[in-house]
């Protein structure tokens, strides 16, 4: 098990020799190399950024901006407090973030499993294209701002202007939302839904703490897809 | 994009330790402003005395001393740090000094004036900067420190941070302004006068005339929501105070540490992390349009 210590080694290291973890020389069976542990994080920027390999990555502390940043296929624990960007643009695999999240935590993510143990900031999920995120938490302002799909789980509450914008991802929040933003309404779960939000908090672990009928489901209003005469006067 | 820090002492202990741990967090705010740094540090002060930061080369300050000592005749109360000295002035001389300063020596520069506070400011490595002024070594109750990457006027000693337009007020931002031309002529209607074309410049003037005008620090900041346009994250220092305020989408970074011994503010969480204790400390972001003031 490499254990690298970034009071020592660079974050370029670090990821460099992440990502010469190939299928290819590799192989598919988990060998030593699968799983990692990142020691004094100290809060640089782009840890594990870019990974893409089924490999563990443990990091003992707080991490900086797009820590796990592209994520493909890796999982990344975070074991403190992450900053701007978590797991933006993650494609698949899982990072988990034992404290806070800041700002922008799963922006653009398209794929995967992102899940906050602690709250998170401003903007989480914003511009979601398929990413689950789950934040046990309460979640900050403008979050799901323009989200496209995939599962935002608030066990916790939302702040001001949430799902502004927003096109298809469904939002679940079990406490109070200060606000809903343009175009996002709460709307009544078939069934089916209710099915996915249960598989969401199956993966991330989720058990006895929540259950799915307690959650409420906010998504689009849908009347913001197209222009609309009568809002010429905005532009 | 600009990098701030700010450090509040709540207990006396750490007083010895200010500068070398503002030194140190403005270092590691490095890359996101390499092109100047500064800082304002409110150290002690003598009763009735006010402390005039001033920026001088070489020669005008070698014979400052004794011109001063000539025209008002006491010995001249003064400290040189790199390109900066600091000359401490009895309260009933102050202006008549100020007025000496700008007749008879063009080529000083007043950087800022406080009873405690003393402005630095340079261009250059952030990390470079701090030890040229011998940061490290400054002790007092708290100090703000920004680093500069510029964006609305240009790379010079005048365009880096803190902007001081009051005594002991400083402010620092991260951000910029777009109505700031229009705020600059309604203050200079107001009487005010500003050394730059500055964005930031004249977030700090609105601050020294709202408050002027009887306004609150908290007041005075509320008041700025309203009346400037832009992107802003301010930390601002007055002679017992500090505070911090984020613009309404909160669009650049800002994290907080509280522990009983003091209050840190970092544009990152990297810029906190050498600090003692901050493993047990609160660490918080501060929300949207919210105006945090600490004071002793």
């Amino acid at each position: 098990m490499p254990d690298i210590d970034l009071a020592t080694s660079s974050v370029r290291d670090l990821n460099a020799a992440l990502h010469a973890l190939t299928p290819k020389n590799n192989g598919d069976k988990l060998s030593n190399e699968t799983l990692w542990r990142v020691i004094n994080p100290g809060g640089k920027h782009a840890i594990a950024a870019g990974l893409d390999f089924p490999a563990r990555i443990e990091i003992e502390g707080p991490v900086g901006y797009y820590c796990a940043g592209m994520n493909k296929k890796g999982s990344v624990i975070v074991h403190g407090n992450a900053g701007t960007g978590v797991a933006e643009n993650m494609m698949s695999g899982e990072v988990r973030v034992k404290g806070d999240a800041s700002q922008s935590a799963g922006a653009t993510g398209v794929g995967g499993l992102l899940v906050i143990e602690g709250n998170a900031s401003a903007r989480c999920g914003i511009s979601m294209k398929g990413i689950d995120i789950v934040v046990k938490g309460s979640i900050g302002p403008m979050s799901a701002f323009m989200a496209q799909a995939g599962n935002l789980v608030v066990l916790g509450g939302a702040g001001e202007n949430l799902g502004d914008s927003i096109y298809e991802a469904r939002l679940w929040v079990r406490g109070p939302v200060k606000s809903l933003g343009a175009d996002c309404i709460e709307k009544e779960p078939t069934g089916e839904e209710r099915a996915l939000l249960a598989d969401v908090l199956g993966r991330a672990g989720i058990n006895g703490e929540a259950r799915p009928e307690e959650f409420r489901l906010y998504g689009s209003a849908r009347t913001l897809y197209h222009f609309h005469i009568d809002n010429a006067g905005a532009y | 994009m600009c990098g701030i820090v700010g450090l509040f002492l709540k207990n006396k202990v750490l007083a010895p330790q200010l500068g070398a741990l503002t030194a140190q967090m403005l270092q590691v705010m490095s890359e996101r402003g390499p092109d100047s740094a500064g800082f304002a540090v409110y150290g002690m002060g003598a009763p009735g005395t006010v402390k005039l930061t001033l920026r001088a080369d070489e020669e005008t300050a070698a014979h400052l001393a004794i011109a001063f000592a000539g025209r008002f005749s006491i010995p001249a109360e003064l400290t040189r740090r790199g390109s900066h000295a600091v000359l401490v002035v009895p309260d009933m001389l102050e202006t008549e000094v100020r007025f000496w300063l700008q007749a008879e020596h063009p080529g000083i520069h007043l950087v800022g004036s406080g009873r405690r506070m003393e402005l630095y400011k340079d261009v250059g490595l952030p990390g470079d900067v701090a030890a040229r002024f011998g940061l490290d070594v400054m002790t007092g109750t708290h100090a703000i420190g920004h680093t500069r990457m510029a964006t609305e006027s240009s790379v010079t000693t005048d365009g880096a941070h803190p902007f001081s337009t009051g005594l002991d007020q400083c402010l620092v931002h991260n951000g910029s302004l777009s109505n700031h031309n229009a705020v600059r002529r309604m203050l200079r209607h107001e009487g005010l006068s500003f050394e730059t074309e500055n964005d930031s410049e004249v977030a700090a003037g609105y601050l020294t005339w709202r408050m002027r005008e009887g306004a609150s620090l908290k007041q005075a900041l509320t008041d700025s929501l309203d009346a400037l346009d832009g992107f802003y994250t301010f930390v601002v220092g007055t002679e017992s105070g500090f505070a911090v305020m984020r613009d309404p989408i909160a669009c650049k970074p800002a994290i907080m540490a509280e522990t009983a011994d003091y209050v840190a503010f970092g544009s990152e969480y990297r810029a906190l992390a050498m600090l003692p204790d901050i493993e047990k400390a609160r660490l918080f972001e501060p929300e949207p349009a919210k105006v945090y003031v600490w004071e002793h």
